[in-house]
């Protein structure tokens, strides 16, 4: 492993060869200048010395009563440095051997290579410098004890577990080395593919030939007609998962093939476990020659020893997983946790070639698999084989490709990235499972993707939390408000995977001061200019409870409110989802959008059907109230008045309550009406939110108020259309029509509308600009406000509100909806879409003045 | 917000010289919340009548809203504060009318012991319990009560009453009296204040209810509204209305009802298993969770929706339980768990064998992994059907502990409760409630898919024809592979 000085040409530097991910172990006693070199040739973070960790617990870097705490931190500090896979270097003289087996653990401990570098300095040198050190005073006799320990050690360095032991001899070799990196042989992220990645094959050679056909790649073959190759025109490589062995009518066959395609530069592939097997075979080691080797071995005789040689030294070579693609795509023949990924230890080779096990057996006397798919959260795509399932369902973003060939199943291959599946059927059955495969008397299955519902986990929602989105980058959700919201989340929502969105809040326009009135067009028109958007569109609004609707073309999905509750119970879900599903089949929206299910956002109406409780409780009780009390203060103040009492100012004032109360009182009738199960119920949707595979987010407005049109034409008696207006805010004409459109609105008792920029979410000065701002009208703000609001002493108050909050909410809140409803698009597992939800939940918890 | 109060005395203009505001003239009185008027629609030798109209500032009410509100009613604009007679009219009616609560007058001190003849008119009532309450709080102290109740909305008949009374009463009483009832009525038939409750509030009720309040026969909840429901104050203000009142104490302490503090299920702070009343039922649950847990040999126990924490404090009473870890997905629950446990209190010894900690059971949760035994007491009933796969998934197949105790209502027993209408679950939380039939094919799957056997218990008296009140499932992690091996 090290050279000595002498054998090389002198003048040459040392090179030390580290690989980029490893904890690199210093060796040298006092003053043979470990410091110097770690600064030389480390990064001053990367370097975690016993000396400054000495002086961090104990104020003084050579207090040797504190170092076994300095160790303890030494250690901590390396330990959170190599789990977030960053390469270590550890500067303590490290001459003992237990001292190097604590180091030696920790890196096996985070998967990672130990490396030792050795300075074998001459110890009267060592001695000379740490004289001319002022502030160390070290007994001679304690740099030559630690040189005896040092060279006692030197020879057993990689029995102790360093991977790579690099003894650098004297002072000149110390001064003139230089240190390299590697690259761990796992790590292929240079390499984007394009790459089809085949499940086992277990000896199925036929059916390979049959895969990689479907696939595209043209075969080569020898002289025998054997195939040797296979490329790819378009130049797409194959990555074998593994277990090309064993069972199976031609191993041989296949490692020919697959060898030849991986000496070509065709393909990868990674060891299975039964490749680990049959290289302990053909080295003659003891094992059990079951689970098809038997027949592997048999086949092998055929073959000639240089065959057998080139098998056994092609197995032995193979790494125990690739990460590909900029760290995006991981290749393991039974799956690698993210902890793993990119690591190298015994552990990861042991996780990628047999996964995860419990320990235990299963009545059919196989070892009992711990489902860690299920609870990855990794970021890169897995893929793997190992254990065969009748149909390959994503979990969490990791896809298990064996399909059972060998016991009569289907060979098959994911197209990456396209992520689309190929398979081929087995030709017949080869071997018959230890435990059953198919369900007695099935057929395989056809090729096909279906999600299964995946598990979430409190970590993929409480504490802190900061989730990137595209639109505002890092949001951050308080502890707090994770705390607030899984109660909610986990009593009253519907189930996360019926709840793929929750409606951010909104913001009101600027507060207007024009009399009377406390919000008004011409400020959300301001707003919308001063941002750059020049195109904008109002919406009515209907004054409903926002909805979400999601209807599947089987019409199961969930109707659901801003908090994620069931607006209904599951009797009528159940009827409204038929009936709006019906009306989308109708209005041809699953056909069109080439999708199973729709994502809409909407109003539910009447609002009493949500709000019942509320508004008699609330709005119904005030309004009784002023109306039985106000006119008994007006008659007996008007009595006062005749006898000539000084009260015309508040007998005033009380008639002006009296209007107030009796508006206030029509404002909230309008919005209530009694349903008896639909009956009386309108959904009026504006949005759609998603379908397979799109967001449609980006679709002007008025392709969704099409489409909403389309289904209140299929079912006027369920569905209504949203009335809208475009506007041009540079554009005084424009902008008057709509205003006088918001005063017609708001006249006739309507809510008032929402006035949003024509082409979806748009970039403005500082980021992202409101996706809409609500302009109430001033009968609807009475229900929000209180009856008497509009008197002018109130309402001076009133303008007093401030939108910073608000705003800020809003934004985060749409860029987290935004982002919930991309991942739920590109298909990502649930855990990433509830994260958004929840986290959309969460932020509804912080303190926001509520009548904004 | 309006209370007039009428004589027909004569002369009855002497009303002004009793409640020492001038009939020819409209004045103002400054309270917190508003400008209080009190003028004279009426002032002859037969009738005279004064109106106190307290003109609430409702954006300040908002703006400066106080603790102890009603439950942030008075965070709302909307908000009936400015409309009904409540605890807002009662302080301007104190201070309007000091010197007349207290019976002074200077200028017609004959007239101020002498009970007159009084009509009060209170339109708009804020009124808990509504006309049945009224009457119930003013005819015994002598009023004719003609109370009437006033609808939600006259246009929509079906949502029925309000919770306001528009009341009248006649009689002939002292008027310090009648105001007095009316400072006192206004906040308890509300049955809210608008200001914190402190302990002077005791003083006051006791200088205002003296001479009736000591015999009224409510007084006990006339005193418990007054005070805020605040048990401590309810007492010594009953003890000091007896020290007025001459008369003895304990006697009258005797007679105050037991406090409110739910006597049903543990996890029940609000009422739960009000059913359960009559029986302990939740000891009994308790009994029987601690005796599965014992059979197991459990050491290290956690239970899943420990609410209030009720069977941790069991379970920490016996050391045999080394490690108890309380988990619930409410933080208010835990909080209320933490001070009901006294955790700040515990020996260390004590304090380190237990742990709280909030979780979601629809989630997994590694933290909840490695535990000898886990409790789902009454817990499974309060989730929709369908997020029942998750709980599964996360207890039998994530934290898989050896041993689950599961209890859930048995539904069939609800018709042996009185009082629970027939077709209704035993707490409005329940989502679902199972028949025997329905709890034993559940724990059968649940325990198949997982890898647990069961056995079935019930839990209180068993009913020949319905079963026990509760039941009960103790699983078992992989029973079944050692039986068959």
């Amino acid at each position: 492993m090290s050279t000595p000085a002498e054998e090389r040409p002198a003048g040459r530097p040392r090179t030390v060869v580290v690989p980029d991910l490893a904890l690199v172990v210093l060796i040298g006693v006092s003053g043979s200048g470990k410091s110097t070199f770690a600064r030389r040739h480390f990064r001053a973070t990367q370097v975690v010395s016993s000396d400054s960790c000495r002086g961090l617990v104990a104020d003084d870097e050579n207090d040797q009563s504190a170092t076994p705490a300095a160790f303890d931190l030494l250690h901590h500090i390396a330990g959170v440095r190599l789990r977030a896979g960053r390469l270590t270097v550890v500067d303590a003289t490290n001459v003992k051997r237990e001292d190097r087996a604590s180091l030696v653990a920790l890196a096996r401990e985070h998967d990672v290579l130990p490396v030792a570098v050795v300075l074998d300095v001459p110890e009267g040198e060592c001695l000379a410098r740490n004289a001319a050190r002022p502030d160390r005073d070290l007994p001679p006799e304690v740099v030559r004890r630690q040189r005896t320990d040092l060279r006692r050690g030197l020879r057993g360095l990689g029995r102790e577990g360093f991977r790579k032991v690099h003894v650098l001899d004297g002072t000149e070799e110390v001064e003139r080395a230089v240190v390299t990196y590697e690259k761990q042989y796992n790590d292929r992220r240079e390499d984007t593919g394009p790459f089809d990645v085949v499940g086992d094959v277990h000896g199925c050679r036929a059916e390979l030939e049959d895969l990689l056909g479907e696939l595209g790649y043209e075969l080569r073959r020898d002289e025998h007609g054997r195939p040797v190759d296979a490329e790819h025109p378009a130049g797409r490589r194959a990555v074998f998962v593994g277990d090309l062995v064993d069972r199976g009518p031609d191993s041989p066959g296949v490692l020919r093939l697959v060898m030849g395609m991986v000496a070509a530069g065709h393909a990868l592939c990674v060891p299975g476990n039964h490749e680990a097997k049959l290289v302990r075979a053909l080295r003659g080691r003891d094992v059990q020659v079951t689970h098809g080797l038997e027949r592997t071995l048999a086949q092998l005789e055929g073959e000639d020893d240089g065959f057998r040689r080139r098998v056994e030294e092609f197995c032995h070579g193979l790494v125990s997983h690739y990460v590909l693609d900029g760290g995006a795509l991981v290749v393991a023949h039974a799956g690698l946790k993210e902890s793993l990924q990119g690591r190298s230890s015994a552990r990861v080779r042991a996780f990628a070639l047999y996964g995860d096990t419990t320990g235990e057996t299963d009545e059919f006397g196989l070892p009992v698999r711990y489902p860690w798919a299920k609870e990855y959260r990794g970021r890169a795509t897995v893929l793997y084989g190992h254990t065969p399932v009748p149909t390959p369902e994503w979990v969490n973003d990791t896809l298990c490709l064996d399909t059972g060939c060998v016991f009569g199943g289907r060979l098959t291959a994911l197209r990456y990235p396209e992520r689309e599946l190929v398979s081929v059927a087995a030709r017949e059955t080869y071997y018959e499972p230890a435990r059953p495969f198919l369900p007695e008397g099935e057929a395989a299955p056809a090729t096909g993707t279906r999600r299964r519902d995946d598990v979430l986990d409190v970590e993929d929602v409480l504490g802190k939390r900061v989730v990137e989105t595209r639109l505002a980058g890092r949001v951050t959700v308080r502890e707090e408000s994770a705390a607030a919201a899984i109660e909610v989340m986990s009593r009253f929502a519907v189930a996360p995977e019926q709840l793929l969105h929750l409606p951010p809040t909104m913001s009101p326009s600027a507060t207007s001061t024009r009399p009377g009135l406390l919000e008004h067009p011409a400020e959300a028109f301001a707003y919308f200019r001063t941002e750059g958007v020049a195109e904008v569109v109002c919406q009515e609004k209907h004054m409903g409870s926002r909805a979400v609707a999601l209807v599947r073309r089987d019409r199961s999905g969930a109707l659901h409110t801003r908090t994620g509750r069931s607006f209904f119970g599951p009797g009528l879900t159940a009827a409204f989802l038929g009936r709006l599903g019906t009306a989308a089949e109708e209005a041809g929206l699953f056909e069109e959008l080439d999708s199973e299910w729709l994502l809409l956002d909407a109003e539910l109406l009447p609002w009493s059907v949500k709000a019942a409780d509320l508004v008699r409780n609330q709005y119904a009780t005030v309004g009784a109230a002023a109306r039985t009390a106000l006119p008994v203060a007006v008659a007996a103040l008007e009595q006062a008045a005749a006898r000539g009492l000084e009260v015309a100012d508040v007998l005033d004032r009380q008639r002006r309550r009296v209007a107030d109360a009796e508006a206030f009182t029509q404002g909230y009738r309008r919005y209530c009406w009694p349903t008896d199960g639909l009956g009386g119920v309108s959904f009026a949707p504006f949005q759609l939110l998603a379908s397979a595979g799109a967001t449609h987010a980006d679709r002007p407005h008025a392709w969704h108020l099409a489409l909403a049109d389309r289904l209140a034409a299929a079912d006027p008696g369920l569905v209504r259309g949203t009335r809208s207006l475009p506007v041009d805010v540079t554009d005084p004409t424009s902008e008057a029509a709509a205003t006088a459109w918001w005063e017609d609105l708001t006249a006739a008792g309507g809510e008032g509308m929402v006035v949003k920029p024509a082409a979806g979410p748009t970039r403005g000065r500082g980021g992202v600009v409101q996706p809409g701002l609500k302009v109430r009208g001033r009968e609807y703000l009475r229900l929000v406000y209180g009856p008497d609001y509009t008197e002018p002493r109130h309402l001076d108050r009133l303008r007093q509100r401030s939108l910073g909050r608000k705003r800020g909410l809003a934004l985060r809140e749409y860029a987290l909806g935004v982002e919930g409803l991309e991942r739920l698009a590109r298909g990502e597992p649930l855990w990433r879409v509830h994260e958004c939800v929840f986290a959309v939940l969460a932020l509804e918890s912080e303190p926001v003045d509520p009548r904004l | 917000m309006l209370v007039t109060l009428t004589t027909t005395h004569v002369p009855a203009t002497d009303l002004g010289f009793l409640l020492h505001k001038n009939p020819a003239r409209a004045q103002q009185v400054e309270v917190s919340t508003g400008t209080a008027h009190v003028f004279y629609p009426e002032a002859d030798e037969h009738r005279c009548t004064a109106a106190l109209l307290l003109e609430v500032d409702p954006v300040g009410l908002v703006r400066t809203a106080r603790a102890g509100g009603d439950d942030g009613a008075l965070a709302q604009y909307v908000n009936d504060r400015p409309y009904a007679a409540s605890s807002l009219l009662a302080v301007a009616l104190g201070k309007a009318f000091s010197s007349a609560r207290r019976g002074v007058s200077r200028e017609r001190p004959e007239l101020v012991d002498v009970a007159l003849p009084l009509e009060v008119h209170v339109p708009a009532l804020s009124c808990r319990g509504g006309v049945e309450m009224a009457q119930r709080f003013f005819a015994p102290l002598g009023w004719r009560v003609d109370a009437r109740a006033v609808p939600l909305d006259e246009t929509l008949p079906d949502w029925g009453v309000s919770r306001y009374v528009d009341l009248r009463l006649g009689g002939d009483l002292r008027l310090a009296d009648a105001l007095n009832h009316l400072y006192v009525a206004l906040p308890v038939l509300d049955d809210a204040k608008h200001y914190w409750v402190g302990s002077d509030e005791v003083e006051k009720l006791v200088r205002a209810g003296s001479g009736w309040l000591a015999g009224h026969p409510e007084r006990d909840l006339i005193t418990r509204r007054y005070l805020g429901h605040r048990t401590a104050l309810t007492r010594r203000a009953i003890e000091r209305l007896a020290e007025v009142d001459d008369a003895d104490p304990e006697t009258l302490d005797d007679a105050i009802a037991p406090p409110l503090a739910a006597a049903g299920g543990p996890r029940s702070p609000e009422g739960e298993d009000a059913t359960d009343r009559p029986v302990p039922l939740a000891v009994q649950r308790h009994g029987a969770v601690l005796a599965a847990l014992r059979s197991a040999g459990a050491q290290r126990v956690v239970d899943l929706g420990c609410g209030a924490g009720a069977l941790l404090h069991a379970l920490l009473a016996e050391p045999a339980f080394t490690e108890v870890l309380g988990v619930d997905v409410s933080a208010r629950a835990l909080e209320v768990a933490a001070r009901r446990l006294r955790l700040d209190r515990l020996p260390e010894r004590q304090r380190a064998r237990i742990r709280l900690l909030q979780s979601g059971l629809t989630y997994t949760d590694v933290r909840l992994r490695g535990y000898d035994a886990a409790v789902l007491m009454e817990v499974v009933e309060h989730l929709d059907l369908d997020r029942l796969p998750a709980l599964e998934h996360a207890v039998f197949g994530a934290a898989a502990p050896a041993t689950v105790v599961v209890t859930t209502p048995n539904v069939e027993y609800n018709v042996r409760f009185e009082g629970l209408p027939a077709g209704t679950f035993r707490h409005r939380d329940h989502r679902f409630e199972w028949t025997r039939q329905q709890f034993a094919d559940w724990v059968a799957a649940a325990g198949d898919r997982y890898g647990y056997t069961a056995r079935l218990l019930g839990v209180g008296e068993e009913d020949p024809d319905v079963g026990t009140p509760t039941q009960m499932a103790v699983f078992t992690r992989g029973a079944a592979t050692e039986v068959a091996a």
